[in-house]
């Protein structure tokens, strides 16, 4: 019996895995990261340039900025979906019932991750490349670009409510689609964290694209200058970065209890030293005197990776506590239906080789019966009228069925049975004696060997 | 309505699940339809904008380098443009959409599948993301650093080319291996996948078919891209019909290897002969069709090339819409030879394994199922259990009564009027043998019982069946 009732046990997948475990997982880990870096730069890119563009309309020189972070974004975003197909396929392969179960629950929004990106993909090279078509109209262009901004902001509610949703067995029987698994808790505050986090990411991106020694910033503004362009930046991505100081204990804070323990709280203090110390780097850059290089890039930079590297982990040790003890009961009832699928299959060998069924009734039962009866039309005609047809010339029926023609009006044609003659005949036979009420009312011990059974009970 | 549904204790709410995942279902537009939709869209953009219009932008772009012709290289960027745009975004994520919409509707196939072939798709992964990283630079790179050094852009070109291609034999060989019956069983992995004998005929044939519809959209596009009666219209018309009409030979060639070997591998397959009656009635179509559209194919190039000012526009139509035909009658057949399985000799299109017939059989389909409103049957239930038992094992196949709905083939045996309960559970008990690609009804006769009951009650009064992304998983019966 299930430890709690409502409590859905499923079987896992009964193959084994195709690489150790804790290589599975690392991968799952790593390529996650690497994947939601480029998810944030798009996201956060994207809101950035709707930012800049509409600034843009008072001062030229931010349409000039939204311009350049566009070009960016285009990258970014290709590289975003073909990045996520590798931590797809390790989700898929690792956490497959929890997975799947959860993209069942919210199935129309989880499928219309298709068209929705392909929209968003769509809008955004629009905007990119309507830029000087649309000067004119300002307002048209920026919607565009709002546009997909907006479908980005969307998409990722789809991606957090199945994620979340995945991790508690418990909640699947009572959601009822998409938007309820976005009620869950945790689901929100998990959307503000990813949210800043774009913002932080897209911006300490951006103040490293500016700030490189190689961007023409003379060429390409007018009134925006190297230091003027690394504090909007910085500070973009503190604030973002502080955001997350109040959204951080929220997102704590609402974690279901079963995937909570001391090691998660200090994996997830050692991210957040990480990120208050790459904070603090980013204050003494934006007050730094205005000639000084953009020196702490590097030291900030590497902050950063830590901190997600602290949080990545500590999202996958939660996730790993959250379903421990579902995962055993699943693994006990994969095992007990492994050997109870076993026993069956033995037992049905058994069985069958009792049987002594006469190969004609058996193929006869197996197939013909499907649509022709003694006494009544079915599908096809009654095995009176075939036996009064064909009782001198059984060999007339072999013909038929092996290759039958079109007689009767108003009903389906028989499809070709080519089983061989011999078995044929001894369906004809039977169907002959059935139909003449001169059926072999004790069959057993008649036949020599059954015929082999077909189709199911082969495997 | 279909009778009271109330078991005893708990409330009657609308159940959706499968064996061991809920179940999504589409009652209207069918489950199929939805992959069938994605998974063509994506072959198609893959083969004629990817694998065979790369090269032959590359190719473009070689050209007009030799003869130094400003214009020539602008219209190969362009052509290159729309490529890239409609690969990027609606090729990218109907590529991943065939992931998404694959393990949703047949999780345990998806789930079971991945197992084995986890790192045969992780190489394809690797692939793959070379293959969009080089036509970001391919395509971006055009006019700045591309111009100051032609050759290695033409060269990015090439490798761009070959990965494409290389995206698409990886992919292949997966397909390949899954028609491969037994192999499952005997040493399931991606070795075999390359070895198995439906694969190099399909990549003979996919090849010069992706270079051959490249060609035809690319001739679509310059009618777009170039003035009318201008000398560049009509030299690029001349160009790509060129191309066009060298590989169609090719094609031609790769079908008839495909047409001389498939079928005999295929037939293998087969579990019984009426699948092969039905398998070759479908094969004689698409040898049919594949040579109506190389005649016309041939016809076409061979004027674009003869005579390019004169090709109007207009004439491209038929053929496109005859290659978007021959590949997805292609894609059927190949999906066709798989049934009734779909993973060979292990799991059945219903997502049941060959190994669990016995036990569900024995027990209950409904007894061994993780999400059920109903485990016994009794009086009161049986509608309910016929219920679940229709959408445990048929929904991932049919509809109640939309795309390839159940009513509608009983009614092409029986008619719409009275259906008899006792024939109605005879065939159902025997169909997989009159129908070799409708796998076996699991469960106990009971359980067959009860779904006779449910069709005859869903065709007196048609109820659609909710999938799980609506309605749930409500139900565990206990």
């Amino acid at each position: 019996m299930d430890i709690a009732a409502g409590l859905p046990i499923p079987r896992d997948i009964p193959l084994p895995l195709p690489a150790d475990p804790v290589l599975l997982q690392a991968l799952l880990v790593m390529l996650f990261l690497v994947h939601i870096l480029f998810v944030c730069l798009m996201v956060g890119g994207s809101l950035i340039v709707l930012a800049a563009e509409i600034a843009g309309r008072r001062r030229p020189d931010f349409d000039n900025l939204a311009r350049e972070v566009v070009k960016t974004i285009t990258v970014n975003k290709s590289l975003a979906v073909v990045l996520g197909v590798g931590p797809l396929l390790a989700i898929n392969v690792f956490y497959t019932v929890y997975f799947y179960s959860a993209n069942a629950l919210t199935g129309a929004a989880w499928i219309s991750i298709v068209p929705l990106v392909t929209a968003a993909f769509l809008a955004a090279y629009a905007h990119k490349y309507s830029w000087d078509r649309l000067a004119g109209a300002k307002g048209l262009h920026i919607a565009l670009g709002a546009f997909s901004s907006l479908l980005f902001l969307l998409i990722p509610f789809i991606f957090l409510s199945n994620i979340n949703l995945m991790l508690f067995p418990a909640q699947w029987p009572r959601v009822h689609g998409f938007f309820s698994a976005l009620l869950l808790p945790n689901v929100i505050p998990r959307y503000l964290h990813f949210l800043l986090a774009s913002v932080a990411i897209a911006a300490l991106f951006l103040a490293a694209y500016f700030g490189r020694p190689g961007f023409p910033v003379e060429e390409k503004f007018t009134t925006l200058d190297r230091p003027v362009l690394r504090r909007i930046f910085y500070s973009t991505a503190l604030v973002a970065s502080l955001g997350q100081l109040l959204v951080g204990p929220l997102v704590l804070l609402s974690l279901p209890r079963q995937g909570m323990s001391w090691y998660l709280l200090l994996v997830v203090a050692v991210g957040v030293s990480f990120g208050v110390s790459a904070m603090v780097m980013m204050w003494r850059e934006i007050v730094a005197p205005c000639r000084t290089p953009n020196r702490r890039f590097l030291s900030i930079f590497s902050l950063i990776t830590l901190t997600a590297f602290a949080m990545g982990y500590g999202r996958h040790v939660y996730r790993e506590n959250a379903i421990d003890d579902h995962r055993r009961l699943m693994a006990e009832k994969t095992r007990e239906y492994g050997w109870a699928v076993a026993a069956a299959q033995w037992r049905a060998a058994q069985g069958i080789a009792q049987v002594q069924m006469p190969p004609g009734e058996k193929i006869f039962s197996n197939t013909c019966a499907a649509c022709h009866a003694v006494d009544r039309v079915l599908v096809g005609p009654s095995l009176q009228e075939i036996a009064q047809l064909y009782r001198a010339d059984p060999e007339g029926i072999v013909r038929w069925a092996s290759n039958p023609g079109k007689k009767r009006q108003g009903f389906p044609q028989m499809p070709a049975f080519r089983m061989g003659e011999q078995k044929l005949r001894a369906a004809a036979d039977y169907m002959i004696q059935l139909g003449t009420g001169n059926a072999p009312a004790a069959a057993p011990g008649q036949g020599a060997a059954p015929a082999p059974a077909q189709g199911a009970q082969q495997g | 309505m279909i009778e009271p549904v109330a078991p005893s204790s708990r409330p009657a709410r609308e159940v959706a699940a499968r064996m061991d995942f809920p179940i999504f279902h589409l009652d209207f537009f069918g489950n199929r339809l939805l992959i069938a939709v994605i998974a063509s869209l994506h072959v198609l953009i893959n083969h004629a904008l990817a694998v065979g219009a790369l090269p032959l932008v590359t190719l473009l772009e070689w050209r007009g380098w030799r003869r130094g012709d400003e214009g020539w290289d602008r219209l190969a960027r362009r052509i290159l443009f729309t490529c890239f745009v409609i690969t990027t975004s609606l090729g990218a994520l109907t590529g991943v959409g065939i992931w998404l919409s694959t393990s949703l509707v047949n999780p345990a196939a998806i789930g079971s599948l991945i197992r084995v072939f986890f790192w045969a798709w992780f190489f394809e992964w690797l692939v793959f993301v070379s293959e969009v990283v080089l036509i970001l630079a391919y395509f971006l790179t055009w006019e700045g650093w591309g111009r100051r050094h032609k050759p290695l852009h033409i060269g990015l070109g090439a490798a761009l080319s070959l990965c494409s291609w290389l995206t698409m034999a990886v992919i292949v060989a997966i397909l390949g291996f899954q028609m491969d019956t037994g192999v499952w069983t005997i040493d399931p992995g991606f070795r075999t996948a390359l070895l198995n004998p439906v694969y190099l005929p399909q990549l003979l044939f996919r090849t010069p078919f992706a270079m051959v519809t490249a060609g035809l959209f690319v001739l679509l596009l310059l009618f777009f891209f170039t003035a009318r009666g201008s000398d560049l219209r009509a030299r690029a018309v001349r160009f790509v019909s060129t191309w066009t009409l060298a590989w169609t030979p090719l094609w031609l060639v790769g079908a008839l290897v495909y047409w001389h070997v498939v079928p005999a591998a295929m037939r293998d397959n087969l579990p019984v002969a009426l699948g092969t009656l039905q398998f070759e009635s479908w094969h004689v179509w698409l040898v049919r069709l594949i040579a109506a559209a190389v005649a016309l194919l041939l016809l076409l190039a061979l004027w674009g090339a003869a005579a390019p000012r004169r090709l109007p526009a207009v004439a491209l139509l038929l053929p496109c819409v005859l290659s978007l035909w021959v590949l997805s009658y292609f894609e059927r057949v190949r999906e066709f030879v798989r049934k009734p399985d779909v993973i060979a000799v292990y799991m059945y299109s219903n997502a049941i394994r060959h190994a669990d017939y016995a036990l569900l059989g024995e027990q209950g389909l409904l007894a061994q199922a993780t999400y059920t409103s109903v485990r016994d049957i009794d009086d009161g239930n049986r509608l309910e259990a016929g219920r679940e038992m229709f959408r445990i094992a048929c929904t991932r196949c049919h509809t109640t009564s939309g795309n390839n709905g159940v009513l509608a083939k009983l009614a092409r045996l029986y008619g719409w009027t009275e259906w008899d309960p006792e024939a109605l559970r005879t065939y159902l008990r025997s169909m997989h043998n009159a129908r070799p690609f409708m796998p076996p009804v699991p469960g106990t006769d009971a359980e067959l019982a009860a779904l006779a009951d449910y069709l005859i009650a869903l065709r007196d009064q048609p109820q659609p069946l909710p999938g799980a992304q609506t309605a749930g998983v409500a139900g565990l019966a206990p």
